[in-house]
């Protein structure tokens, strides 16, 4: 069991909070991080910061911006990761062109593949998985290759079209956590946030051949009753982003405690919806 | 050289880079693309608005005088004479009638001078789709003349002010709105770039270049002419000209934005100096790091290339030179003085190409694309020549 996959058995109910690293730099994102765990988190995605971010929508864009502005790059990204000294499991997401290009040209020239330098200095900064959201799980054969030397979770990201073939073909490859995008209708209510939790769950079970990998599931949760509605569905974990990113860019300084008392406020959301969990989704 | 068994590979360039939740899009748009457009409805209804709306065929211009002062047989393309005055309106119609009879209601697209939005505007007006086009600030208020077309023809401009305001903050404006209202609306890329399917789908609208091209020159001469010219930014005139030819015995070469030169820290030239990456959601070449996007001429000033222009470097198909700004403006004035047609600066790039290729002697017979008309640049030219004399 790789660290995330038992960070997520450990924390009965696990919450997954993203940042932008370098937002606005290297020293504010530590004392972020910091207090992301000392609120409850149990794995935290740090984004490093790439200046065409076609996954992200404009909250998570600005920060990228603010990021890039401040001079982040992938070796200061690393080096940030290096210092970092936290009781959870550190995931990066980013994007492939990143991992494609890391590294001089001897390290490049000498390695097994293109993405192997990025995974070898990332797995010895620290990181425990990687999210290429732009990567298809068909084209992951070499990252998936690199990760399984350096003891690297790779995590797939789920979303509400991904049916068939290709999900299988995820749940296959995905290990540390699946990341489960579901879509949210207009008005984010309880019962909306349920409902589509739990039809993406069950769609993930018909293919899920046995493996155990646990699954988070993010909508752009912002409050405790969405955690909760959540875990209380059937998903292992929360993954927040934009009410995270969007307390940094209010708050600047001030951020830090913020940030704890939503980290431990969506915590206690997804660890009191384990207690009404079914073990199984319904099938209907 | 085929493609690879997947149709959106370029031996191992291109591909769908994108966030899985517009895998699925994309895929719907490949199956539509694959489904529709072979059919005998669709081909007609392309080849009327091709003829009827936009201008097709257009001549293929054997230009003498040119000829004489460069030193070889210079055929012209003259895309500029379509409608809207360069070759982006062949696209532009073959995806809007494909998202149209594909049940999409809106369309949207990016665009940096302008030039793509306003054939976008005018094929959203033709096919009453809404349609927005997202423009960075900075553009906007460059390329007045451009929105006040757009907005004439019954397009939202949406002037974006993220990041640099500039043509990458369209795209990822656009991109956002595409990821958001997939169901009812279609990305009208503009070029041979992006995810699958629009590299092979920007191919198919722009190669009835090639294909009349191909024709003209063996009524005009008797035979198939030494090379194809054609300036590349992201690529689509270039495929249009070169997919016809491409099993035959003609050598292919692509003007690249040359900037200051190549060997500097400004140009648009990642073919002729650059790198693979991975970017807008294929895998292709991208100039590198340190270098500063930059050419004199708004359509070429593109950090990437189509995929399989990557592909045809590695292959070894077509060779790809950076023409210089300086170079290109050269050629705009040599044939605006010499044939009475003033190309645009993007095509001027492939005319000093030519003029470089009839002075190193091994091509007697080039066509070169003239893929657009020089008014939209007529201020630049201005201050550049000091025409207000």
């Amino acid at each position: 069991m790789s660290d995330v996959e038992a960070a997520f058995a450990e924390a009965d109910g696990a919450l997954v909070p993203y940042i932008t690293a370098g937002d606005p730099d290297a020293e504010a994102t530590k004392e972020q991080v910091r207090a992301l765990v000392a609120g409850g988190a149990d794995v935290v995605e740090l984004g490093l910061p790439f200046s065409e971010p076609i996954a992200d929508g404009s909250t998570i864009q600005e920060a990228i911006q603010r990021s890039l502005a401040n001079g982040m790059t992938p070796g200061k990204f690393l080096d940030l990761v290096a210092d970092l000294d936290v009781d959870a499991p550190l995931v990066c997401m980013t994007y492939y062109n990143l991992v494609y290009q890391y590294g001089d040209e001897e390290t490049r020239a000498n390695a097994e593949s293109p993405v192997e330098p990025f995974v070898a200095a990332a797995a010895e900064a620290g990181i425990s998985g990687l999210i290429i959201p732009d990567l298809p799980v068909e084209e992951s054969a070499e990252l998936r290759a690199a990760c399984d030397e350096y003891g690297v979770d790779l995590v797939f990201v789920v979303a509400p079209t991904t049916e068939g073939s290709r999900l299988q073909n995820m749940l296959e490859q995905a290990t540390g956590f699946v990341y489960v995008q579901a879509r949210l209708g207009t008005t984010g209510a309880r019962a909306d946030v349920s409902d589509q939790t739990h039809e993406s769950l069950q769609r993930i079970a018909e293919f899920d051949a046995g493996n155990s990998v646990p699954k988070a599931v993010g909508f752009g949760v912002s409050e405790r009753e969405h955690a909760e509605e959540i875990t209380a569905a059937g998903a292992d974990g929360v993954v927040a982003g934009s009410v995270f990113v969007d307390i940094i860019a209010e708050h600047g300084d001030d951020a830090p405690e913020y940030l704890r008392q939503k980290a431990r406020e969506l915590k206690e959301g997804a660890h009191a919806g384990t207690s009404q969990s079914h073990p199984e989704p319904e099938r209907t | 050289m085929s493609d690879s068994e997947d149709p959106g590979e370029f031996d191992g360039f291109g591909g769908r880079h994108v966030p899985e939740a517009m895998e699925e899009p994309l895929a719907q748009l490949a199956a539509a693309f694959e489904d529709i457009v072979p059919t005998e409805e669709f081909q007609e209804d392309f080849r009327y608005v091709l003829e009827q709306y936009a201008g097709r065929p257009t001549p293929l211009y054997h230009a003498q005088n040119l000829s004489a002062e460069y030193g070889a047989d210079i055929y012209l393309k003259r895309e500029d004479l379509l409608h809207g005055g360069a070759h982006k309106i062949n696209n532009a119609l073959g995806q809007a009638l494909l998202a149209k009879k594909a049940g999409k209601e809106r369309l949207i697209a990016e665009t940096g001078a302008g030039q793509h939005g306003t054939a976008t505007a005018m094929v959203g007006a033709l096919f009453d789709l809404d349609t927005e086009i997202y423009m960075g600030k900075k553009d906007v208020e460059r390329q007045k003349m451009n929105v006040f077309r757009m907005r004439l023809m019954g397009a939202t401009v949406n002037e974006v002010t993220r990041g640099g305001s500039g043509l990458a903050d369209a795209v990822d404006a656009a991109l956002e709105d595409f990821a958001q209202n997939m169901d009812d609306t279609h990305y009208l890329v503009g070029s041979v770039v992006g995810p699958d399917p629009f590299p092979r789908m920007v191919r198919e609208f722009q190669s009835v270049i090639g294909e009349e091209a191909r024709e003209q020159i063996r009524e005009q001469i008797g035979g198939l002419p030494d090379a194809c010219v054609a300036c590349v930014g992201g690529g689509s005139n270039a495929i249009g000209l070169f997919h016809a030819f491409r099993d035959d015995d003609v050598d292919f070469y692509g003007g690249e934005g040359g900037g200051e030169g190549t060997d500097s820290t400004r140009h648009a030239a990642p073919l002729a100096s650059g790198h693979e990456d991975v970017i807008h959601g294929m895998k292709t070449r991208v100039i590198d790091d340190d270098v500063e996007v930059h050419s004199v001429s708004a359509g070429l000033d593109y950090p990437g290339v189509g995929p399989e222009h990557a592909m045809f470097r590695a292959v070894g198909r077509c060779e790809y030179r950076g023409i210089t700004d300086d170079e290109a403006l050269d050629a705009f004035r040599t044939l605006s003085e010499t044939e009475g047609i003033i190309p645009a600066l993007e095509s001027s790039h492939a005319v000093a190409l030519a003029k470089q290729l009839a002075a190193e002697g091994e091509h007697d017979t080039i066509v070169v694309n003239l893929s657009g008309r020089g008014d939209k640049d007529m201020e630049q030219a201005a201050e550049h020549f000091d025409l207000g004399r």
